[in-house]
């Protein structure tokens, strides 16, 4: 019986590597003979993204049950990051695909460190203060990016803050040949892009392999004790705090990651892209594919991506459509019929 | 009989609330001891304070000759001190097989299935529940797989915290079966309880507190005949 339930949940995390395997090699048919519209090929390596936020997302809010409002927040640091490594880095690393890896571990290493300073204090809280900073954490990056500037010439990176408004990229004191990266509210502008929906696929598959053999360990099953009852996992000897921050700030790290290669996929990106919306947004992907639900969410973001796009007529109601998505969602899950359904075909599956 | 548990001259503050004043017991191998008291005398802090989840100010709480007065809460269970919190916590969303394996989650490795099937005996309604969701076990079904969940750790002493606490008449003398056989089964415990004549009368000894501090204490029988308690517990 227990080797059965474990085959389970093998089989279901195989289907889901296959699936994101096969939607891969069905993409790239599908492009290489050229049936994609130029918009829809331009939104694979940004799905490839969301797809890995909510996955790293879904850790934090469905397997550690802690709301999180600031995913968005963990993607900036980690886009700008990114894109701070990954132009700096132009000529040390000639070869685009390793500088764009480099740059990705820039920012899943700078977004982890954001996640480790917010969690520290607050995950040490019980109730819902993770939600009112993280909340909190995404509109000061924002601001903070807002008023960034930052250079690269020969003798290395200038950085400077212009929190008066008064100071532009010239203050940076750059030599001639140096090269603007960030230019405060303007953002990024004249990135070069080295995204690619090949790295965006590796990113999703890296973040599912992660996440899948987080839930499933050890450490995982502390998690998900924790979250059913934290007295009851502490009195079983489970250390809250450290596994807490464990499923945090993988998240966060993740979410850099999947944040420097967004960035790098456009010529100009701005801080305000990655607000509040942005963080809700993430956690509709979440809630829809279900929490706890890894292959859920990547349904969820990769549909809920597109289908603005060919909606693209009532792109005014976009959000009126993401409420009523929501709604139907809850209702279907929560019908006794539909449950009934989706327990006894579980129940067969075990039994098969 | 050797000592192995020590709490001694113990003073607990919530904010500026005095809430132990200067509590001082022991509890020594194979022994069932229990504090009894009305709600708020400060039992359950005084259990809390020992696993770590509060501290004290003063004195020290000693067990198997370590001062637990530095050891964090989830350590302390792999000292050999087994906690059952107050109002049966347990993992609703895991089956009751689960509920018991992380009850040995200290213990490197896989769980022994000698300790389940231990348990198992102990609680033979928890092995016809063993696939079952826990968060749809019946209140006393939930109380033994908190029990059974917290034997797993192998404990050297066993706390229960309020074990009947909203149990029909019925279930509350199984569990208090069940602490007998536990107890001839040579476990030691330290049980905390409101409904004093059950707990005095399966009790080697008891303390009574009263808001914070030890009033009487004495063997489970003595405590039981002692016109005082019962007058104050017992109704007459």
């Amino acid at each position: 019986m227990k080797k059965m339930r474990i085959k389970q949940h093998t089989r279901t995390n195989f289907l889901t590597y296959l699936g994101v395997v096969a939607a891969f090699i069905i993409m790239n048919a599908l492009s290489a003979n050229g049936s994609l519209s130029r918009s829809l090929t331009g939104q694979l390596v940004p799905i490839c993204c969301y797809m890995s936020m909510a996955v790293s997302l879904n850790l934090t809010v469905g397997i550690l049950g802690e709301l999180s409002l600031g995913h968005a927040g963990f993607m900036s640091v980690g886009a700008f990051s990114g894109i701070v490594a990954a132009m700096s880095l132009q000529s040390l690393i000639p070869a685009a695909p390793l500088r764009l890896a480099v740059a990705m571990l820039v920012g899943a290493a700078a977004a982890a460190l954001a996640g480790l300073v917010v969690g520290s204090p607050v995950l040490r809280l019980r109730g819902d203060y993770l939600a009112i900073v993280t909340l909190a954490f995404g509109e000061i990056i924002k601001d903070l990016v807002n008023c960034l500037l930052v250079g690269v010439d020969a003798s290395g990176l200038h950085v400077a803050f212009n929190l008066t408004g008064s100071k532009t990229v010239e203050d940076l004191g750059m030599q001639p040949d140096g090269i603007a990266i960030i230019k405060g509210a303007q953002g990024a502008t004249s990135t070069t892009t080295i995204a690619t929906f090949t790295a965006g696929f590796i990113l999703v598959m890296v973040t599912l392999f992660v996440v899948l053999n987080l839930k499933y360990s050890r450490a995982g099953r502390a998690i998900m004790a924790l979250r059913d009852n934290a007295i009851a996992a502490e009195s079983v000897g489970v250390n809250i705090t450290k596994y807490k921050m464990m499923a945090f700030v993988t998240s966060a790290a993740l979410a850099g990651a999947a944040g420097a290669l967004y960035g790098l996929n456009f010529s100009s990106l701005q801080a305000t892209k990655f607000n509040f919306n942005t963080s809700i947004l993430i956690l509709v992907f979440v809630v829809l594919g279900g929490l706890g639900n890894l292959w859920g969410s990547l349904v969820a973001a990769a549909v809920l991506t597109v289908l603005p796009e060919l909606l693209r007529a009532f792109s005014d109601y976009r959000m009126l459509v993401y409420a009523i998505v929501l709604i139907l969602v809850m209702l279907a899950t929560n019908n006794p019929t539909i449950k009934t359904f989706l327990n006894w075909k579980s129940n067969g599956k075990e039994a098969a | 009989m050797e000592t192995i548990l020590k709490v001694d001259n113990i003073n607990v503050y919530y904010g500026s609330i005095h809430a132990i004043k200067g509590v001082s017991f022991e509890v020594s191998q194979g022994e069932i001891v229990t504090l009894i008291g009305a709600n708020g005398a400060g039992k359950s802090t005084t259990l809390n304070t020992i696993s770590g989840l509060l501290r004290s100010k003063t004195g020290s709480v000693t067990f198997l000759g370590e001062d637990l007065g530095r050891v964090p809460a989830h350590k302390v269970v792999s000292r050999g001190l087994a906690l059952v919190p107050e109002g049966r916590r347990i993992f609703l969303q895991m089956t009751t097989q689960e509920n018991l394996e992380m009850g040995a989650y200290t213990r490197s490795g896989k769980p022994d299935p000698a300790d389940l099937e231990k348990v198992f005996d102990q609680f033979p309604r928890l092995k016809e529940r063993r696939r079952q969701v826990a968060g749809t076990l019946s209140g006393g079904e939930q109380q033994m797989l908190a029990m059974g969940r917290a034997l797993m750790s192998r404990p050297k002493l066993l706390m229960l915290d309020e074990p009947s606490m909203g149990l029909a008449p019925i279930l509350v003398e199984q569990i208090f079966e069940i602490i007998q056989n536990l107890h001839d089964a040579g476990t030691t415990i330290l049980l905390v309880e409101q409904n004093a004549q059950a707990a005095l009368s399966v009790a080697d000894r008891g303390y009574v507190l009263e808001t914070g501090k030890v009033v009487t204490s004495g063997t489970g029988d003595e405590l039981l005949a002692s016109p005082a308690i019962k007058k104050a517990y017992l109704g007459g």
